[in-house]
């Protein structure tokens, strides 16, 4: 039997040797992980207007020729001076509608036609989840959704990450003809809800609670924009 | 002629993969499978087994993670207090873990996003303490990393079977590409919503164990 001294200073040493390893471990590998966090947000902006490429350089060199960043807020005003990619969405999800600052990345196509990003964050089942929803110039019909979670179940709630779920996006319409905010409802197929098939994508089965989680992000993210898209109309 | 001091000297340069070795590598796979003899690591069973490939991912990082900390646990067991042995081997996994962790983040950024909880779930995983308790405290080092290896496929083995049971019937797919043809699904069949539940794992494990048992004699209770 080792005496107390020794167990504590054996447990000291061995906390301070395990703490010396994980800082020069994350302080050493945090300029790649920055570098390929800021490369993902990339490529989910891009995915959401249905780019699917895969190559770093190409992601790049897309999305710096033709995807502009902006922050607005709920007034549906410009703010300048901020840097619509460092927006933290969570924070700022957590401050009242009026006072929020609300990235938005417009994306060139080649094709001339412009197409709003609006980034979404919600709560899956075990964790947070997030995406892009792209709107076409009539701030209305639905272009590309992407979306993504941290730890939903593969084959369940994860789903959502997945190309299928996503295209059912594609066309959907956002606001009905009177002009007032329907959002894209995700519900399974038999869910008696009184919205047209245009306001409606099938959700995951299984999923169910990823599904609703869905189903209030996009409402909860896309609702603030509806000020801004009603001044550039006009 | 003494047996023993012709014994001895062999122990010392025992070649790396000699009979007894290979046994320590092997057994895992059936007769002291993980998971269906021992029981042990059934939990992360059931979760990631919906799908092939992040049980392959999993099996992986098991693999690697029961290997490594059984290498370091067995170069240290001398040295560690046994009051604190258990606390001391948990930081040795949470340190290896978070390592493998941060350097998948750095340079295999997708696989890690696929991985996302899993890695964080394999210090908690059963088959990591429960071999450093079993072995990796009484025994060399080389044979401790074996044990690792052969634990880790030992457990990945069971993971996959499972994980091709559950896609195929689950979601009619292997691998992500869909397998079961179209005109089936016409003709009426669908797939099974069990499969994607945890009990289906469940099931199917016990499924196993069974089979396992009524043809390994070794498991066949005597009494």
């Amino acid at each position: 039997m080792h005496s107390n001294r020794y167990t504590f200073i054996y447990a000291i040493i061995l906390s301070v040797i395990t703490a010396v390893v994980l800082a020069f471990a994350a302080e050493g590998l945090k300029p790649a992980q920055a570098a390929n966090i800021a490369l993902d947000k990339k490529t989910s902006i891009l995915r959401s207007v249905r780019y699917d490429g895969a190559e770093r350089a190409a992601i790049e060199k897309l999305y710096g020729a033709s995807v502009r960043e902006l922050v607005v807020n709920a007034q549906g005003e410009e703010l300048s001076g901020i840097d619509a990619f460092a927006v933290v969405l969570k924070d700022e999800l957590a401050k009242p509608v009026q006072e929020r600052q609300l990235p938005l990345y417009i994306y060139t196509g080649e094709d001339g036609k412009k197409r709003y990003v609006i980034p979404m964050q919600g709560v899956g089942l075990w964790g947070p989840i997030w995406g892009y929803i792209s709107l076409e110039e009539d701030f209305n019909t639905v272009y590309g959704a992407f979306f993504d979670h941290k730890s939903e179940t593969p084959g369940l709630g994860a789903e959502i990450s997945e190309r299928p779920f996503q295209m059912q996006f594609q066309g959907k319409k956002i606001m009905d003809a009177e002009h007032n905010f329907i959002s894209v409802h995700v519900v399974k197929k038999t869910a008696k809800i009184d919205v047209g098939p245009e306001h409606r994508v099938d959700g995951i089965s299984g999923g169910t609670i990823t599904s609703t989680g869905t189903d209030k992000m996009l409402r909860a993210c896309v609702e603030p924009y509806l000020g801004y898209f009603g001044k550039v109309k006009s | 002629m003494s047996v023993e001091t012709t014994t001895s000297p062999e122990v010392k340069k025992e070649p790396l993969f000699s009979k007894k070795n290979r046994k320590v590598l092997t057994d895992p796979l059936d007769d002291i499978n993980p998971v269906t003899v021992q029981i042990l690591g059934v939990c992360s069973a059931l979760a990631v087994t919906t799908q092939i490939k992040p049980a392959i991912i999993m099996a992986l990082g098991v693999t690697v993670v029961t290997a490594f900390s059984n290498l370091i646990i067995a170069l240290i067991r001398d040295s560690i207090p046994g009051r604190i042995r258990m606390i001391v081997q948990l930081v040795i996994v949470a340190l290896l873990v978070t390592i493998v962790d941060q350097l998948l983040k750095a340079y295999m950024f997708d696989v890690s996003k696929k991985l996302s909880v899993f890695v964080g779930l394999i210090i908690t995983n059963c088959i990591v303490m429960g071999r450093l308790e079993a072995y990796a405290m009484s025994q060399k080092p080389w044979p401790s990393f074996l044990d690792g290896i052969g634990n880790g496929l030992g457990y990945g083995m069971i993971l996959v079977v499972v994980a091709i049971i559950r896609e195929l019937f689950g979601s009619g797919s292997l691998l992500g590409y869909k397998v079961v043809p179209q005109w089936l699904y016409d003709a009426g069949y669908s797939n099974n919503g069990l499969m994607m539940l945890p009990p289906a794992a469940l099931f199917i494990i016990g499924i196993f164990i069974w089979i396992q048992r009524s043809r390994n004699r070794k498991l066949i209770n005597a009494s």
